[in-house]
């Protein structure tokens, strides 16, 4: 159900994108939206970061994942368990970079005969990092589109990525991998019974939202190509704020280029926020230093506690008689 | 027949058969059932009025009405709004989770209950769902669509239940992405129903007495000295030494304070022992206090407030007494209270000396501001020093494994250390394997004020990985024994391992160092602190006296295991 629906809403939008741009103003789909979308996703990013940013840390809570520093004799796994600023960051490149929190992945099993067994599961980790990393590259790609001349960086990835030269123009092997680790994602969703039943609408939506706008672009390269040149004149006009839309663009990029907008529309909204929100998470962003390094709270308020005095006032007779020393006698 | 408090009540072969695949009803419409052995009874009137906590009044779990007060979903979205602005844990973790699944069967009750709601994913949406209704766009404009949810009395029993069935281990955040920490989630959601005065008594009660007594088990001050110097008598008939138990001391040089569970109850009672003894021969200027007699602080798991409360005795007692620095026990979840809040809640403590060994002149740097330094930090540096004289073949008996504690390891990483200091006491130490040890620890099912009797289904099941991991080693190395450095374990782990590794018994580290130190002036010894003859020591006929005593279920363990 929550599937289907998914797997609908996005359809729906692919077709809007493809013969909205037909039937009403093109400029309304060429220009104003990709404005829009990309006001929205940099305002709405923008704000939903500050907003955490804007909520303090009281506590020092980092989850320690190894030795911490104590004697100078033990030696202390400062990736694992930073005490330092140079170390965080250290983990944090370790968790963004290569997801190294997900690499430790296990897999839990009741057996009959040996109970528990516990095992490496690394497709997860295998499957967002491929996701993550060939988006990165495509995204890089694009930028093919936005300038001119080519920044070297760009024609360099580009050429790389289309090593195996096969195909004109050549298979990018990052839009095999993309589409294969999306794929792979949206069937452990759905084969697997337990994340299936935590998954909710919007994970299906997501996935398929990057896997239309991922299938539409490797269609438009590879079987019905489009006028790349009119796009990439339609891409410079909209970056130097003089829009100008050429004719011949076939309905397809404007589907592609519809669901781009809605990916940037939607990613302050929803659960993609994960991607800055890791930056901020305290359990891996902070040094496991508190004892060294007092950390302030600053809501910090005043607490009804049970003194000392109302203490010995209860048991003072008693202590007395048990040899206790005693404030007031 | 037993009951459903007692482990024998439960078949193994029906324990284990754990229903793999999620029920066919959504979880949002899937209702929780309340089945004794699997909840923990409610907070009593009593304890909340001693917290001036709000709503006091005795209630039932089963009772279909709880008497919430008026206008509770009110309360509940308002401290949800006052804390998501207060803490970036909890706003950040409601906004980032993707629903990977990656922590799914990494939660001790999941793998042993095989209930949905216990996947930490799940047990964080209970919260979610509601937060997603009330507090973002997409949930108010798609409602159900987006995964938000009404808060409805259902809700809440929910809420009851599971924040009640996780025992903040933070085994979880190891595995998640983003570090997204069920801890965090869960002290909220009892922070929460805390404002309605929901809380179970097995937490409120202990709370309710250490705010009193200054210990969770409401002992007197001179209970308490009574005790220390019971065990004085113990320690004196097993070593021959003859020691003092210095309370309240003002001017000693360190204030030394420990979970109370070690004052009472065996096989606690031997580490508090145990610590005594290793004072008193390393000639430590120490003492214990009456008034901050409990380093545990089960506030932690009723609300940010309540842990202040209790961990305010701490500092204060310090510096009445005018000590220079502080030490604490083996505990799990005081560490956590130690390491990660005691300066930020109750500091600065600028009034203490940075903590320096009087045994070996070490500066302990890494606690330069709390001044608050862990037993085994402590003993580690002392051994390295060859302060102690050790003869760990008075251990050849035992074949020991170690049990790292949640906290020590995840919110602390404290691993070496006390490996250091049982290897330097045993000749036998084994690991565990790698899945069930060190920052991948397994907690003992009992812990965050879960460990009540009442609570004995899912003691048992959360239990089951540390179980099945002890039972594992005890197989293929004779593992008689398992040490652990928190009170909570040596409480509830004697259960977890007579029901999934029967023969394994539950030891402190510290214990196993005072059975191996060759004391100064000590007599011919014969038997350990437990009053049990060590094998090898004693004389046969001391050994087989002892075995006629020692019949019951304790020595079964011992007899049927490991020896050599």
């Amino acid at each position: 159900m929550n599937v289907l629906i998914s797997l609908l809403v996005v359809a729906c939008l692919l077709i809007v994108g493809m013969f909205g741009a037909t039937i009403a103003p093109q400029w309304i789909f060429a220009v104003a939206l990709p404005y829009v979308a990309v006001a929205v996703f940099a305002i709405g990013l923008a704000v939903r970061v500050m907003k955490w940013a804007g909520v303090p840390v009281p506590f020092r809570i980092p989850t320690t994942c190894g030795q911490q520093r104590s004697l100078p004799w033990i030696r202390q796994q400062k990736l694992e368990n930073p005490s330092n600023k140079l170390q965080v960051l250290g983990r944090m490149a370790l968790e963004v970079l290569f997801f190294r929190s997900l690499a430790r992945n296990t897999k839990t099993e009741l057996r009959k005969e040996r109970g528990l067994v516990y095992g490496t599961d690394l497709f997860l980790w295998i499957g967002a990092l491929a996701m993550h990393w060939a988006l990165a590259v495509v995204l890089i790609r694009h930028l093919r589109l936005f300038t001119d001349p080519v920044p070297a960086f760009v024609t360099f990835t580009e050429k790389a990525d289309g090593f195996l030269e096969i195909g004109l123009p050549p298979v990018n092997v990052t839009t095999v991998v993309l589409l294969c680790a999306l794929l792979y994602l949206l069937y452990r969703r759905l084969a697997n019974a337990r994340v299936r039943y935590i998954s909710l609408p919007e994970d299906y939506f997501a996935l398929f939202l990057l896997l239309g706008i991922a299938g539409s672009g490797a269609w438009m390269r590879h079987i019905s190509h489009t006028d790349v040149a009119g796009v990439k004149e339609l891409a410079l006009s909209l970056v130097h704020f003089s829009p100008m839309v050429p004719t011949g663009i076939s309905p397809l990029f404007f589907g592609h280029l519809f669901l781009v907008c809605v990916l940037l529309m939607y990613f302050p909204l929803g659960k993609l926020v994960h991607g800055p929100g890791v930056f901020l998470s305290p359990t891996r962003n902070m040094a496991n230093n508190n004892r060294a390094v007092r950390h302030v709270n600053p809501w910090d308020y005043p607490v009804k506690v049970h003194t000392y005095e109302e203490y010995e006032d209860e048991f003072r007779e008693k202590m007395i008689a048990a040899g206790l020393p005693v404030d007031k006698e | 027949m037993s009951r459903f408090d007692e482990p024998d009540y439960y078949k193994k072969e029906e324990l284990v058969q754990i229903q793999p695949k999620p029920p066919r009803t959504p979880w949002m419409e899937t209702p929780v059932d309340f089945r004794p052995g699997t909840y923990i009874y409610p907070g009593k009137a009593k304890n909340l009025k001693v917290l001036d906590l709000p709503n006091p009044r005795d209630w039932a779990v089963t009772d279909v009405d709880w008497q919430l007060p008026e206008g509770w979903q009110k309360t509940i979205l308002e401290g949800m709004a006052d804390r998501l602005k207060r803490f970036r844990s909890f706003k950040l973790f409601m906004d980032i989770c993707v629903r990977c699944g990656a922590c799914a069967d990494k939660c001790h009750f999941f793998i042993g209950s095989g209930d949905p709601k216990n996947m930490p994913v799940l047990r964080a949406e209970l919260l979610r769902s509601v937060y997603r209704k009330d507090f973002t766009a997409l949930g108010k404009v798609f409602g159900k669509l987006a995964g938000g949810r009404e808060l409805t009395v259902d809700v809440l029993k929910e809420w009851f239940y599971y924040f009640y069935q996780c025992t903040e281990c933070r085994r979880c955040s190891v595995f998640c992405p983003y570090g997204i920490d069920t801890a965090e989630i869960t002290m909220m959601g009892r922070e929460l129903l805390g404002l309605l005065g929901l809380y179970v008594n097995w937490v409120i009660e202990p709370v309710a007495n250490c705010f009193r007594t200054g210990n969770h088990l409401g002992i007197t001050p001179h209970g308490l000295a009574d005790t220390l110097e019971f065990m004085t008598e113990d320690i004196e008939e097993a070593t021959g030494i003859k020691i003092d138990v210095p309370i309240n001391k003002k001017g000693a040089e360190i204030l030394f304070f420990t979970p109370s569970g070690d004052y009472v109850a065996a096989p606690g009672i031997y580490t508090c022992m145990s610590y005594m003894l290793l004072f008193n021969e390393l000639g430590v200027d120490y003492t214990w206090s009456t008034y901050a007699s409990d380093g545990g602080n089960f506030g932690l798991f009723t609300s940010h407030e309540a842990m202040k409360r209790l961990n305010a005795k701490v500092y204060a007692e310090a510096k009445r007494l005018g000590v220079k620095w502080i030490m604490g026990g083996e505990c799990g979840h005081m560490w956590r209270v130690v390491n990660q809040y005691m300066d930020t809640m109750n500091g600065p403590a600028d009034f203490l000396e940075v903590p320096k060994s009087p045994v070996t002149g070490t500066v302990f740097e890494n606690a330069r501001s709390t001044k608050a330094v862990h037993i085994m930090e402590f003993m580690s540096d002392v051994i390295r020093h060859g302060k102690l004289k050790l003869d760990p073949s008075r251990n050849d008996h035992i074949r020991v494994t170690f049990h790292d504690s949640c906290n020590p390891a995840r919110a602390m990483g404290i691993l070496e250390e006390p490996r250091y200091v049982i290897r330097h006491a045993c000749n036998h130490f084994y690991e565990m394997p790698e899945n069930t040890i060190r920052e991948q620890t397994f907690c003992c099912g009992g812990g965050a004020g879960l460990g009540t009797d009442e609570n004995m289904e899912m003691r048992l099941r959360g239990g089951m990985p540390r179980g099945n991991a002890v039972r594992y080693v005890q197989e293929k190395y004779g593992v008689n024994q398992l040490a652990a450095m928190c009170a909570i374990d040596r409480a509830t782990l004697p259960t977890v391992c007579d029901y999934w590794a029967p023969g394994v018994q539950v030891t402190g580290i510290s214990e196993l160092v005072a059975n191996a130190t060759v004391f100064k002036g000590e007599k011919r010894r014969t038997h350990n602190l437990r009053l049990e003859p060590i094998p090898g020591m004693a004389t046969e006929d001391e050994e087989s006296e002892a075995d006629l005593v020692g019949a019951g279920a304790p020595g079964e363990g011992q007899g049927g295991m490991g020896h050599e």
